[in-house]
């Protein structure tokens, strides 16, 4: 009889001590690298207006987030109320039915639009105008280089945005007195140069009926403009975020990068710090305006907790002292207008040689268009490298390469 | 009191249902973890389906899949190529070094033999992720420690003319596939030099020790005892080798950052199914390609044992 009653003594306990645990709601959160933090710190003000609701925070690596949240709204387990999205993967989840609709009733998001930068919602709205995430930080394009390197090649900073032809041959005339590679990979051209030029509403790899774009003149010129950097010797052939990438920025073997504006906090705090004041940011070359990543927030079509889901991606999106804070921290450029209109874009950056080049970031993405994303842009922009490569490395025409990039594209895609 | 209970209690099962109570953790386990997914990736391979549409987003398509990746695939094809090569480069050295290492090593170094052995073994029991990420250094173009060794023989006469004259790029397409079978040759060879070892301290001793008498030497019992021998073992050895082989992902997806690198030179066959699942959301013709894969891995095996097996 004794383990009956102490069973029972057991079981009345705890349910004496259940009702402060069982009224905590617990909002699940998941998202990735530097994002992550941009989460806790949004906790912080979140959690004092919602003391019954407890936030967990799931971070897992970038690649690793986008495979778990795939799985997870294919099998409907393990499902986040809130789920991070970075550009990159915006077509491959916003065109298909696993995410709210956040233009639609109870959310109503379309009616926040013209607080945010105008270019956020076009690439989150999937089949159907469906809104299918919220902008949370954007990443305008601008060409970050090192003003004493191109300075001991008696160079300025117009010479390297001029126009694409006065930034190769700046590039030959830096190797040529310095030995200094002018940018990493002639790669980085072709994605700028795709990019450039767009209308809002356009698309990068494939146009509204899904025909893919692959031999315009946009991208001849991409690929011409990419061969003639290779053939120049100016690029270190080396991919961006490996060893020696990074490496060749702190041992003054490259001079320049084109990205999104977050690359300063990136080189700032661990790829080149003991370059402080040595590096500068510039408009892309070209007049070109484009945007390098950007992160979203959105709510699983099957979340358990859709309300507070929503609440909480207000505070991420739309709190103006959120996205400061999350810029100040972590530099995520804010998507909220209202945060960059704050004086802090106005401070001069130490790292940049006292440069106030937020407003330079803030100019950019005030002309950066609107594009359309396509679930298939990823493939087909794993295709066209693949075929950027043939003309690097084995000199194919590029005629040829693009039309055996458009081939390859159809192929693959296949579209049902 | 208490034994009056203990008889009148109904056992929560009837007696003749605890065997299989107890045999079925492994069943329900295998059935959720290893049934399960092998035949919903059979039902896969014959839908198109983009997992973030959910499973009402499966569609039915026959043979498509198998078709297009047999047929249109031409990275599949590229990538199997790429497997191929680099099963044979880094595989059939592995066997050539482990075989004649095993037997110096049973040889030649008495008690210390475990620790030796131990010290091949160290590489097949360290993360690949580590291994992989040590090898991207060493590998480096400008600041590798391959390359730095190559300055230093550079200097040396005679040795000297053997180097390349520059840094050798790694990355580039000609290089990828030896950079890969290299590490994949490093971490492997003494997994079956432990594999050969334990099959020469089976074989009988006065065997050796007979022909020993007979004036053969170390060579000779090598090659004509000690190998016919270890047939059965070379067998099962080389089984494994294709196997993992064939099943190449984790060191060229860490050294080529993912992406099978420059013009795709360092592409597996398990990277490329890896790909087309969790890149393009193809995991439809992601499941045709692994049960294509395993129709060769099968293949494969069976010509190995045709070759090795023997017939016991």
């Amino acid at each position: 009889m004794r383990p009956r009653i102490l069973t029972l003594v057991l079981a009345c306990l705890a349910s004496l001590a259940m009702p402060a645990g069982a009224a905590r709601t617990t909002l699940t959160v998941a998202a990735f690298p530097d994002l992550d933090r941009s989460v806790k710190i949004a906790i912080e003000s979140w959690a004092a207006a919602h003391p019954d609701v407890e936030v967990k925070l799931t971070t897992r690596a970038y690649a690793d987030h986008h495979t778990a949240m795939t799985t997870a709204i294919a099998t409907g387990a393990n499902l986040p109320d809130v789920m991070a999205v970075d550009m990159d993967y915006l077509g491959k989840f916003t065109q298909a039915s696993g995410l709210e609709d956040l233009g639609a009733p109870p959310y109503d998001a379309g009616a926040v639009a013209p607080l945010l930068a105008h270019f956020t919602l076009g690439p989150a709205t999937g089949a159907g105008g469906k809104l299918r995430a919220m902008p949370a930080d954007i990443g305008p394009g601008a060409l970050f280089y090192r003003a004493d390197l191109i300075a001991r090649a008696g160079l300025v900073e117009n010479d390297l945005t001029r126009d694409w032809a006065s930034y190769i041959e700046a590039g030959r005339k830096l190797k040529g007195a310095t030995g200094v590679y002018l940018l990493a990979s002639a790669i980085d051209l072709k994605d700028i140069l795709i990019r450039a030029g767009l209308a809002d509403g356009q698309g990068i790899f494939f146009d509204d009926a899904g025909r893919p774009q692959v031999e315009t003149p946009r991208f001849v010129q991409a690929f011409t403009l990419a061969r003639a950097a290779r053939r120049a010797g100016i690029d270190a052939r080396v991919a961006a975020w490996s060893t020696e990438w990074s490496e060749g920025f702190r041992r003054d073997r490259v001079a320049t990068q084109m990205m999104g504006s977050w690359l300063a906090g990136h080189l700032k705090n661990w790829i080149a710090p003991a370059g402080a004041g040595l590096w500068r940011s510039a408009p892309l070359p070209g007049g070109a305006f484009a945007s390098w990543g950007g992160s979203y927030w959105a709510i699983p079509a099957r979340a358990e907790h859709k309300a507070l889901a929503w609440d909480f991606i207000r505070t991420l999106t739309l709190d103006r002292a959120q996205q400061l804070e999350a810029f100040r921290r972590l530099d995520a450029f804010p998507a909220l207008v209202a945060a960059q209109q704050d004086d802090y874009l106005a401070q001069p950056i130490a790292y940049l040689g006292g440069q106030a080049a937020r407003l330079q970031w803030r100019a950019a993405s005030e002309r950066i268009p609107a594009l359309h994303v396509d679930r298939y842009d990823q493939v087909a922009n794993d295709i066209v490298n693949a075929e950027l490569d043939q003309v690097l490395e084995h000199d194919k025409p590029i005629p040829q390469a693009l039309a055996d990039a458009r081939t390859a594209i159809e192929r693959r895609v296949r579209r049902y | 009191m208490t034994a009056a209970n203990t008889s009148r209690r109904k056992p929560l099962i009837p007696a003749r249902w605890a065997p299989y109570v107890f045999i079925s953790p492994f069943f329900i386990l295998f059935g959720a973890f290893g049934l399960f997914p092998l035949l919903f990736s059979i039902v896969l391979s014959f839908h198109q389906w983009d997992p973030v549409a959910g499973v009402a987003g499966m569609h039915w398509v026959g043979l498509d899949n198998f078709v297009y990746a047999l047929t249109r695939d031409d990275w599949l094809r590229k990538a199997m190529f790429n497997t191929l090569w680099i099963a044979l480069v880094s595989g059939i050295p592995q066997h050539l070094v482990a075989l004649p290492l095993a037997w110096f090593l049973h040889r030649g170094f008495g008690r210390a033999r475990n620790a030796v052995t131990g010290a091949y073994f160290l590489p097949f029991i360290t993360s690949t992720v580590a291994i992989s990420l040590v090898f991207s250094s060493l590998f480096s173009k400008d600041f590798g420690l391959v390359n730095a060794a190559f300055a230093s023989l550079r200097e040396v006469p005679v040795l000297g003319w053997l180097v390349p004259g520059q840094s050798i790029d790694w990355s580039q397409p000609g290089y990828t596939k030896w950079m890969i079978s290299a590490v994949v040759f490093w971490r492997y060879v003494g997994w079956n030099t432990v594999l050969y070892m334990s099959a020469i301290q089976t074989i009988p001793v006065d065997l050796l020790e007979a022909a020993q008498i007979d004036g053969a030497s170390a060579r000779q019992r090598f090659l004509h005892i000690v190998l016919p021998l270890l047939k059965p073992m070379m067998f099962f050895a080389v089984t494994l080798s294709i196997i993992g082989n064939l099943q190449l992902f984790e060191e060229p997806f860490i050294l080529t950052g993912g992406t099978g690198g420059i013009d795709q030179a360092g592409k597996t066959a398990a990277m490329h199914m890896y790909a087309v699942a969790f890149m393009d959301g193809d995991f439809g013709t992601a499941s045709a390609i692994a049960w294509l894969l395993f129709m060769l891995i099968a293949g494969s095996t069976w010509i190995n044992k045709r070759l090795l097996g023997g017939r016991r």
